[in-house]
């Protein structure tokens, strides 16, 4: 740590003026500092100035209009079908499941299980996951056999596991544990006199969760969605592994532009995809962001 | 607002007929009997876990009783869910939903009851000026003080006219001053109203200075039940006299109806107690000191301190042997006495309590 | 709750637990059958896959030079976030809300954008420093800085660094020695999460090494996927064995201290903010 000495050396260097700040106390935060405007903010930066520059380094549109292409629009109808299929799978799953932990002991072995297991499940993706899936819905994998074996064929109409179908199927592997992580505090957050309240204004189950329950864990409900569809949106490995075919999502997307020719023809076009996607999971964090502010004022 | 009175109609008598429940083997309630007559608010006191919440709950049907009844005016309600019995409820904590305004809050019974929605805001209106609360009807849970909500939330339970109203505790959560002002603010909108309350607390101040009558509970038992005097000055059972306002325990002997303590012979509530060693429970009100630097004797001590209450202090002395007693007087006469300074105390004969065994109401 | 309510809640509880277990535990179980397959549909099961682990050199040198990141990785994480977070919690207080929000941007830049912006700065790296796959720890602090920081800072909420950095300096401390004797001890527990967050990262991660091809564990597992279906998903489950000790440790050696609240704090406790450890790996590049 390059951080000042002690404090007798920062009074002799301070001016009889008074009244400005010392420099010595910033060199504390400067390596920090240094290290991410180095590999954080001026990657950014080579991302956005990139996105609006040609192979002649002359500012332009071209990139960003490029998008509107077919093969690259359809990459992020792609993206973006998936993100939410496995998002609204993920969070309705998820929120069964959290509901499951919720309404049982709050100190019990049973959530802290759970929980723990949600942990290692949400961030397990990427290769080992997909080599998980191929080992039991791959064409020898064990569920497929098993079925075969009682004369049921999951493949017969394709093989369908190496496509966007399968891998929505594998996203929702991390997406609900994820889901159960992120919605748990809310619920945790319903307060049992609520409940109680309602029943003893005359209430009954359904009339609870209409104007009571529901309500009230809507926007977490819709935040923690965004924060799936992010997830999914964002994500690159899982693909790369399972899909060979290049274009069917943005991230695949960029991925072949960065390894081919014509990426290197065009090289704000890998860039302005990867803006596009930055852009994209922006926004939607800000949504989530605020929604989870409103739900924090209410269920603390 | 005699309106409010009239339209709620006069309360309706609520009895409890021997309740039991227990949880896992244990115990919570076992046998309450009570009955409370029409408007009248009752309080239900004791330390943690002596039932009294567990009866309440029962009363509201969100626990079942596994034994005994309750009837609201002479309607056998036990087999009702709570959705179906018409009380109304104020908890401790957390009453009020938070994404409702304090207006939704209070009309929020009311659409339960299908009530059409100008009734409903012209009813929620009233109860919120009923509480005080009117130029608050727009907030939300959050941007009201705990006091406050606890009004909006008496207010929604008065809303919809219940039969009985039921107060859990409803002052432990807040500061002291609020609790004052508010616990009177409470039994004036109950008197209002008229409607029959059940009131559960552990503070004793609460329940004696707005309950009609007090049942001290202990153990899943009705240790007495009574008007807030009969319980502080005529206690039935050393629980209840220790629990109730601060009470002295001297070692002493009992013999012919009296007990002899401290060199002096007071007589007993229950003259016909055996004889034998026991523990008389003296009130600090019924000590006086008087200054006395020369004699000694079992009633002559040192002035240990002196703690300042305002109108009245309160003074412990130490005696010999490891004993202190605690003496209330008008701070006029306790100004008198310093730290250290020798004083004689003189004890008025009333009938005292004694105790036999040595669990006191602290270590319930 | 009556009891025909209970009852339901506790059918559908089950049934949902149920499912769940089902549908998690099967891929693990199929991943474990699937390694210890023998040559033919009848063999007998054997460990030969495992085995063979050792046997591939770009595993081993996958598997190593992973481990190697991952030390480096949470080395430097350490010496730089903890001394800095600090500094600014201590010194300028002001700074808080900037150095946050720098520490958790990466969680709204996605991994595969941002080894687009990355490329240039590592081919320059790589013509001008070394070829080393180790140039990648650079970038992996990066990658880990949101989850060490919200471990991390959930610790520093945790105590009074004021007050015990002033008792400290007040009996003559110098900074080096507030921070390691003073500061560090008392939040070893977060300190190791913040550790092991980026190790379990750090091992996890493809698409950076993908991309400014390298060759790390996991794509030495890709790799060696396309020769020996059977060895690779062997290594998956050795990876997902280690990463699941890991977080066992990180659930029942990092419980954050209870935070006494404190009026005059210029930084409020992240209360609001703070996330059981459990939610450490929300956002995770996949």
């Amino acid at each position: 740590m390059t951080a000042a000495g002690t404090p007798a050396a920062n009074t002799a260097a301070r001016p009889t003026g008074g009244g400005r700040r010392l420099p010595l106390t910033w060199l504390g935060v400067a390596p920090y500092f240094l290290y991410v405007g180095l590999f954080l903010l001026l990657p950014t930066v080579i991302l956005a100035v990139g996105a609006f520059t040609d192979k002649e380094g002359n500012p332009t549109l071209s990139n960003v209009t490029a998008i509107g292409q077919p093969y690259l629009f359809s990459s992020f109808v792609g993206s973006a079908i998936i993100s939410i299929v496995s998002a609204l799978v993920g969070a309705i799953a998820g929120a069964l499941l959290a509901y499951a932990v919720a309404t049982g002991n709050p100190r019990g072995t049973l959530r802290r299980v759970v929980t723990s297991a949600a942990g290692v499940f949400a961030q397990f993706g990427g290769v080992t996951l997909v080599f998980a899936f191929i080992a039991t819905l791959g064409t020898v994998g064990l569920v497929t056999v098993f079925l075969k074996d009682h004369g049921i064929d999951i493949f017969a109409n394709g093989v369908w596991l190496y496509d966007p179908r399968g891998l929505t199927l594998i996203y929702t592997y991390f997406q609900i544990p994820l889901m159960v992580l992120v919605f748990l505090p809310a619920l945790d957050g319903i307060r049992p006199q609520w409940r109680e309240a309602t029943e003893s204004l005359g209430g009954n189950t359904w009339q609870y969760w209409r104007y009571v329950a529901g309500p009230l864990l809507a926007p977490a409900f819709l935040g923690c969605t965004l924060l799936l569809f992010a997830n999914a949106f964002s994500a690159y490995a899982t693909a790369a592994v399972l899909i060979t075919q290049g274009g069917v999502l943005v991230p695949l997307q960029i991925a072949a532009l960065f390894q081919s020719e014509t990426g290197q023809a065009q090289p704000g076009l890998a860039k302005a995809l990867a803006l596009a996607m930055v852009v994209i999971v922006t926004i939607v964090m800000l949504l989530y962001a605020l929604l989870q502010r409103r739900t924090s004022r209410w269920l603390r | 607002m005699a309106t409010a009175a009239r339209e709620a109609g006069a309360g309706v008598e609520v009895r409890l007929e021997d309740l039991r429940r227990s949880y896992a083997g244990v115990s919570a309630l076992n046998g309450l009997s009570l009955t409370m007559a029409p408007g009248e608010m009752v309080a239900l006191l004791g330390p943690s876990g002596c039932g009294k919440t567990t009866a309440m709950r029962l009363v509201a049907g969100l626990e079942e009783a596994q034994s005994g009844r309750v009837m609201f005016g002479g309607k056998d309600v036990t087999a009702l869910p709570a959705n179906k019995r018409d009380v109304g409820m104020v908890f401790q904590a957390y009453s009020l939903f938070p994404h409702m305004t304090a207006q939704q809050n209070v009309a929020f019974g009311l659409s339960l009851h299908k009530v059409n929605p100008a009734e409903r805001n012209r009813r929620a209106g009233e109860m919120l000026e009923l509480v005080g609360l009117s130029q608050y009807a727009n907030r939300y849970a959050h941007q009201l003080s705990g006091g406050q909500q606890q009004r909006v939330a008496l207010a929604r339970a008065l809303a919809i006219r219940p039969t009985v109203l039921l107060l859990d505790e409803p002052l432990s959560a807040l500061d002291a001053k609020v609790r004052t002002r508010l616990r009177d603010e409470i039994r004036r909108v109950q008197l209002e109203v008229g409607t029959t309350t059940l009131f559960v607390t552990h503070d004793q101040e609460e329940a004696l200075a707005i309950a009609d009558r007090v049942g001290v509970m202990n153990k899943g038992r009705l240790e007495q039940l009574g008007p807030p005097t009969e319980i502080y000055s005529r206690p039935a059972t050393s629980f209840v006299a220790e629990f109730v306002g601060l009470t002295n325990r001297l070692a002493g002997v009992v013999s012919d109806g009296e007990v002899e303590v401290l060199g002096i012979r007071l007589p007993l509530v229950q003259p016909d107690a055996a004889n034998g060693p026991a523990i008389a429970l003296v009130r600090p009100e019924a000590v006086s000191l008087a200054a006395n630097s020369d004699v000694s004797g079992p009633l002559v001590g040192t002035v240990i301190a002196v703690s300042f209450l305002g109108a009245l202090s309160r003074v412990t002395v130490g005696l010999g042997d490891d004993v202190t007693v605690l003496a209330q007087l008008p701070t006029s006469e306790a100004s008198a006495h310093q730290s250290g300074s020798r004083v004689q105390l003189t004890i008025r004969r009333d009938p005292v309590l004694i105790a036999r065994d040595e669990t006191t109401a602290a270590d319930v | 709750m009556n009891r025909s309510r209970r009852l339901r809640l506790n059918i559908f509880r089950v049934t949902v637990f149920l499912a769940m277990g089902t549908f998690f535990l099967v891929p693990i179980a199929a991943m474990m059958e699937f390694s210890t397959r023998g040559r033919s549909d009848t063999g007998p099961r054997t460990m030969e896959a495992w085995t063979n682990i050792i046997k591939t050199p770009d595993l081993v040198a996958g598997i190593l030079a992973s481990l190697e990141l991952a030390a480096i990785t949470s080395i430097a994480m350490l010496v730089l976030l903890l001394p800095t977070m600090v500094w600014v919690r201590l010194r300028l207080p002001a700074l808080h809300r900037i150095v946050e929000f720098l520490c958790l941007l990466p969680l709204v830049i996605p991994a595969i954008a941002l080894v687009v912006g990355v490329f240039p700065i590592n081919r320059w790296m790589r013509i001008n420093i070394s070829d080393s796959i180790l140039l990648l720890s650079f970038f992996y602090l990066v990658l880990v800085m949101p989850y060490s920081y919200r471990a991390l800072d959930a610790g520093l909420a945790a105590i009074d660094i004021k007050t015990l950095s002033e008792a400290a300096r007040s009996l003559g401390a110098g900074w080096f020695t507030v921070m390691m004797r003073v500061i560090v001890p008392n939040m070893s527990s977060a300190i190791l999460n913040a550790s092991l967050l980026s190790v379990a990262v750090v091992l996890g991660e493809y698409t950076f090494a993908n991309l400014l091809t390298y060759e790390n564990l996991q794509v030495a597992i890709v790799y060696v996927g396309e020769v020996s279906a059977t060895t690779s998903i062997a290594v998956a489950v050795a990876s997902l064995l280690f990463a699941f000790a890991l977080l066992m440790v990180l659930s029942f050696v990092g419980r954050p201290r209870e935070r006494v609240a404190r009026p005059e704090d210029p930084i409020p406790a992240p209360a609001s903010r703070s996330l059981p450890l459990s939610d450490s790996f929300i956002g995770v590049p996949k």
